[in-house]
């Protein structure tokens, strides 16, 4: 039976990076809906037992491109090994991640393809569909499901005809969850020479300065947020302060984002990363959609806000009227007073 | 030697501004209700060619659009910016196009303008939000991508070099001509208007604009050629219909939803030292905190 594929990417320490392992979970699943085998493909200089790491996800076969001239990333020679793999294996299904690597791959591979892709999806699932006009029934269709339209509407979107089905997933939403330690992975070695040609290596990398991950929001038990309604980067700290003595993580809005309050990583929604922290402490958030889609799964949810109609207090399991600024050094105090 | 330099670009609804009014009952958006812009990251992609331009003298820029007719008006906005010429896609038989369609399509026509040195488009449009145009229309063309620009740090007659955005970090890659580049938010905004060049094109126009209006246009486009706004159909560019609108597009939508979320019953608490501290007791009690 056709296979699902997950291309998994690199971090920079050339370990695999958490979004893919995030997909070789929710591919698990679907592949355990759908009877088939989970594929991994992964491209770099590293050799088996780095590829192995998305083993305890419940990977059947691991398809490993070892070759040095495939670290760091490169549209074209990445692009090449990955059409030269599905038109040999012929998967059903192959998912990435919403990354800037696989939002430039994916594309590429779709065009030369000619097969469909949907961006950005929130979850992915299995499902049928009966065309309308001629009432033709598909069967075990990969159902993408994606914020539209600026994230006002969720659509779902469906390839009933061609094949692959592809998809690229943003990071956070799937969960990781470890199937078995001692998972068997069969592994399966490209001969990269076959595909690789000169033309594949026209581009240059001059320079390259990427930091390794320092801010991890995502899996924080607790996160303060700021938003827009904080008001400078300065009244930031104090959500700092807050978040050290909790023990919690200080993520922020896009408008927060925008204006420089806070770092691009710290991104909480749509366009940033989607977290469901044990308790999730909005300050001066309205919560625009964008906003609530990525944080409205958090277990606790308190709000501080002056306006009491902002749209965030309707999920709040608290809700405090009042301007941050005062509120938090109350909640400081009152916390060190009775934690024990 | 001069280059030749597309700039695709697409008019979208204003995404960040909708209001209420636009959202229909069952959750669509009526698109005909919000107010339409330049794709904002598209406008920096122009500004990025025109900064080539302005290396590179008697480089050509040329905005090349598909829409409807509607869409000149992106057109027009770039020649006051200081794109040379522009090119409308419009035919029906475009509608319905997802982005493997779209690039089919702009890959035609960029095709038929070549030699094309230089492609720049936005990273991504705000109504769709894919990332997926640029890189499909160059694979369909043939030639290389460099995506999320974010600086053009230098360009001659047969390579470019550029700066890219990432998510932790940059890099700087450099490509031999032809390339195709989608270019970031984080790179320099588009220049203003310029007076003299509104003065020049504002009467820029496209045949079916001037039928509509039923203006006389053969003395215009005779005495001033630059004004004409060229249209290509699907015949001009030669496309197979197969490979555009609904049949050309694999992607389908099943459904549209509005976001739900589930409103949860809150209590609702002042800013005083009774209520606060109450809180964090209940807090640290349930195990949340502490």
């Amino acid at each position: 039976m056709n296979s699902i594929f997950v291309y998994c990417e690199l971090t920079e320490e050339k370990n695999i990076a958490d979004v893919s392992l995030e997909l070789c979970s929710k591919g698990r699943k679907l592949a355990n809906q759908l009877n088939v085998p989970l594929e991994a493909i992964v491209i770099g200089d590293v050799d088996e037992n780095i590829a192995r790491q998305v083993s305890p996800y419940g990977v059947d076969v691991i398809h490993l491109a070892k070759d040095n001239r495939l670290f760091p990333y490169q549209t074209l020679p990445h692009a090449a090994i990955v059409i030269d793999l599905i038109k040999n294996e012929q998967p059903q299904i192959v998912i990435y991640g919403a990354t800037p690597i696989g939002r430039d791959l994916a594309p590429r591979v779709a065009s030369a393809l000619r097969c469909g892709l949907t961006a950005d999806c929130t979850e992915l699932a299995i499902g049928s569909h009966i065309e309308p006009k001629s009432q033709k029934e598909y069967k075990n269709l990969l159902l993408q499901i994606r914020p539209a339209f600026g994230g006002n509407i969720i659509a779902t979107i469906i390839n009933p005809e061609t094949r692959p089905q592809m998809a690229t997933v943003r990071e956070g939403v799937m969960k990781k969850e470890i199937i078995s330690n001692s998972y068997n992975s069969k592994i399966s070695k490209i001969d990269t020479e076959k595909i690789l040609k000169p033309e594949h290596f026209i581009l240059q990398t001059i320079e390259r300065h990427v930091e390794p991950q320092k801010i991890n929001i995502k899996n924080a038990n607790i996160i303060v947020a700021g938003g827009y309604g904080m008001g400078s980067k300065e009244n930031f700290q104090l959500l700092y302060e807050l978040a050290n003595i909790l023990g919690a993580e200080v993520g922020a809005s896009r408008a927060a984002v925008d204006a420089g309050f806070a770092e691009p990583e710290r991104q909480i929604g749509q366009t940033g990363v989607t977290v469901r922290p044990k308790l999730y402490i909005a300050c001066g958030i309205s919560g625009a959609v964008q906003h609530r889609a990525g944080m409205a799964e958090s277990s606790t949810i308190i709000s501080i806000n002056t306006d009491p109609k902002a749209p965030i207090n309707e999920i709040a399991d608290y809700v405090i009227i009042g301007d941050v600024n005062s509120v938090i050094p109350k909640m400081i105090k009152f916390y060190k007073q009775n934690v024990k | 030697m001069s280059l030749k330099i597309v700039v695709l670009a697409k008019q979208v609804p204003d995404t960040a501004n909708v209001t209420q009014d636009a959202m229909k009952e069952d959750g669509t958006v009526n698109r005909a209700a919000l107010p339409v812009i330049f794709n904002p990251e598209d406008l920096h992609a122009l500004e990025m060619a025109l900064r080539v331009k302005d290396k590179i003298k008697d480089s050509e820029v040329i905005l090349l659009t598909m829409g409807p007719v509607r869409a000149n008006e992106i057109i027009r906005e770039a020649l006051f910016r200081g794109a040379d010429k522009g090119y409308l896609l419009t035919d029906r038989r475009f509608a319905g196009s997802d982005t493997l369609a779209t690039s089919y399509a702009l890959s035609m026509a960029i095709k038929k303008l070549w030699p094309v040195n230089l492609i720049f488009t936005g990273r991504q449009a705000i109504d769709g939000d894919t990332a997926q145009v640029g890189p499909q229309t160059a694979e369909k063309i043939g030639i290389p991508q460099i995506t999320y620009a974010e600086e053009l740090i230098d360009v001659d007659t047969s390579s470019i070099t550029i700066k890219r955005r990432l998510d932790r970090g940059v890099e700087i890659i450099k490509s031999p001509l032809p390339c195709l580049i989608t270019v970031n938010h984080s790179s320099p905004r588009c220049r203003f208007r310029n007076a003299k060049l509104v003065m020049k094109y504002k009467k820029a126009t496209s045949m079916s604009e001037l039928q509509e209006r039923n203006e006389d246009y053969y003395d215009l486009f005779e005495s001033k050629p630059y004004l004409k706004i060229d249209e290509w159909g699907v015949e001009d560019i030669n496309a197979d219909i197969k490979w555009l609108g609904l049949s050309g597009s694999p992607t389908k939508v099943k459904k549209i939803e509005n976001v739900v979320f589930k409103a949860k019953e809150n209590l609702v608490l002042a800013d005083n030292d009774n209520d606060i501290d109450k809180l964090m007791k209940t807090l640290i009690n349930s195990h949340i905190i502490g």
